[in-house]
């Protein structure tokens, strides 16, 4: 079993805590002058973002997790399962609903995505920061008014709904900022 | 902060600016002892014996002549507590050194494992008129009001409602807890009571000690000790201060022990404890317990870590911002 001592910590570094795994983000050595060391460490869980504080003993190890990031392209859904593949090798992992999350909004067919992987199964989805998709619905909008005050919501061809300013109209395609879910621009297809 | 394995490149750390400041803090410094008739001595960064105290981690180094034929094991010096005290039985006077010292597996924002302490020692003071003296330090340096006062007891009273000098473990876990301190169970089952103090000390206090101006904890829980004097009051209260400045740990200081059977006796404790901990055993400084038993004058004595003293004086968030070089580009 590969472990990581307080030492070698940095952040991005891979552990499981409670047999879950995290990702370091920030590490503090504390150190009274007569006193014990400490580091006071964030850890972000990578199943469920969630992010903690946990204070070890210098000195302390903690169990290295098994977890690195692929390039897949995202390839279909059967509608119960998302089917990825890595290019260069055409290894196929499947997501469950469960699993891929709120991420499955961003998924277009043949996007490049990065797929975390633990202990080879897949553990998230990080869809491409910038995304083109095909809006399905949207109101009309009332002619002639393009202050684009406060927009309008739009679904999109994945089922996700932005925010849209009102001049944009359905079949007309968005870019969209995948880590903020916000609108950018009008796109071509 | 952590320690990038990776190689830095060769530049410094710090800014030439920030380097020139060094300077001038150093000269000073050296001027405010010049002033008071404080001497300036230098003693061995190299020293067969060094602290014993369980939580300091000497750094080895090896010494041969024709006279040790096997290598000799000697120690960068974590501090230049035991040589500064023989001199002061000498006859030396008042006394200061501005010098490096050296602690294993400390590294980070406020760490580094080479550094420069300044240390002095005043006959005839007490803890209180040594205190005075940092006041007027810190006033000149860092341009600062005078210290407030607080007892360690006063300030775990009003901070968590407890009492430090006649707490448990258990009291002060509870307590970590409510704070939502996260501790693996395997660590939590090794933790003392002077653990649990230094935990909520570092995580609920610190921060927040010496913002609008330094702060001066005095009166320690006797088992904080080290080589303070214990005042047999009710409750036994070590003699020893500490001082904050910006949420930073500055200075650490003591009425000096001054009994050579006391001072052996703990050291004695020191390395059961470390027996017990399975730390590498140290030779007790017979030298120094000599020293007492010819007089040690009363006094009190402070180590000041320079590094962080000119982080404050400059605005630094980390102590590489004031070194020439940090262990990670050595």
């Amino acid at each position: 079993m590969a472990t990581y001592s307080t030492n070698e910590f940095k952040s991005g570094l891979k552990v499981i805590l409670d047999g879950d795994p995290y990702a370091i983000l920030e590490n503090e050595f504390v150190k009274p002058g007569k006193g014990q060391a400490f580091n006071r460490v964030k850890f972000r869980n990578l199943k469920t973002g969630r992010v903690i504080e946990r204070t070890l003993k210098s000195g302390e190890s903690v169990e290295a997790a098994d977890v690195v990031d692929k390039e897949m392209q995202y390839l279909y859904n059967d509608g119960e399962r998302w089917h990825f593949m890595v290019v260069e090798t055409y290894e196929q992992y499947e997501f469950n609903k469960a699993v891929i999350g709120d991420s499955r909004l961003w998924l277009k067919e043949q996007d490049i995505c990065i797929v975390t992987l633990w202990n080879d199964l897949p553990l998230c989805v990080t869809p491409p920061n910038f995304v083109v998709l095909k809006i399905v619905d949207t109101d009309p909008g009332l002619k002639g008014d393009t202050s684009g005050g406060g927009g309008k919501p739009a679904t999109l061809e994945t089922g996700a709904v932005v925010r849209v300013p009102l001049f944009v109209q359905v079949d007309e395609f968005i870019k969209v900022d995948t880590r903020t879910g916000q609108y950018v621009s009008r796109a071509k297809e | 902060m952590f320690l990038e394995p990776k190689n830095k490149g060769w530049q410094p750390s710090a800014s030439i600016e920030n380097l020139k400041a060094r300077a001038e803090l150093l000269a000073e410094i050296r001027a405010f002892f010049h002033k008071r008739g404080v001497l300036e001595v230098e003693t061995p960064l190299l020293c067969s014996t060094t602290s014993l105290h369980p939580h300091i981690k000497p750094i080895e180094a090896c010494y041969t002549n024709p006279q040790y034929p096997e290598k000799k094991k000697y120690y960068l010096q974590t501090s230049p507590e035991f040589e500064m005290k023989r001199l002061l039985s000498a006859g030396s006077g008042p006394i200061y050194q501005l010098n490096k010292a050296f602690r294993d597996d400390e590294s980070g924002r406020l760490h580094n494992p080479e550094f420069t302490m300044l240390e002095w020692y005043r006959p005839d003071f007490d803890q209180h008129a040594l205190m005075d003296e940092i006041d007027d330090l810190l006033g000149l340096v860092l341009n600062v009001p005078k210290a407030e006062r607080l007892t360690y007891g006063f300030l775990f009273a009003r901070s968590f409602n407890i009492n430090p000098y006649q707490t448990s473990v258990e009291e002060l876990e509870q307590c970590a807890r409510e704070y939502q301190i996260n501790i693996s169970e395997e660590v939590r089952r090794t933790l003392t009571i002077n653990d649990w103090l230094d935990i909520l000390m570092t995580h609920c206090i610190e921060s927040k000690l010496g913002l609008e101006r330094p702060v001066i904890l005095y009166d320690y829980p006797a088992t904080k000790a080290a080589l303070a004097k214990i005042r047999s009051t009710e409750p036994w209260v070590a003699e020893r201060f500490e001082v904050f400045v910006d949420g930073i740990e500055l200075a650490n200081g003591y009425h000096e022990l001054t009994d050579p059977e006391v001072q052996l006796m703990r050291f004695q404790e020191d390395c059961e404890l470390r027996r017990e901990l399975g730390l590498p055993e140290i030779a007790i400084p017979y030298d120094l317990i000599e020293a007492l038993k010819v007089g040690l004058p009363a006094s009190s004595g402070v180590a000041l870590g320079f590094d962080r003293l000119l982080m404050l004086k400059l605005k630094c968030q980390h102590i590489e911002e004031v070194m020439a070089f940090t262990i990670d580009r050595v």
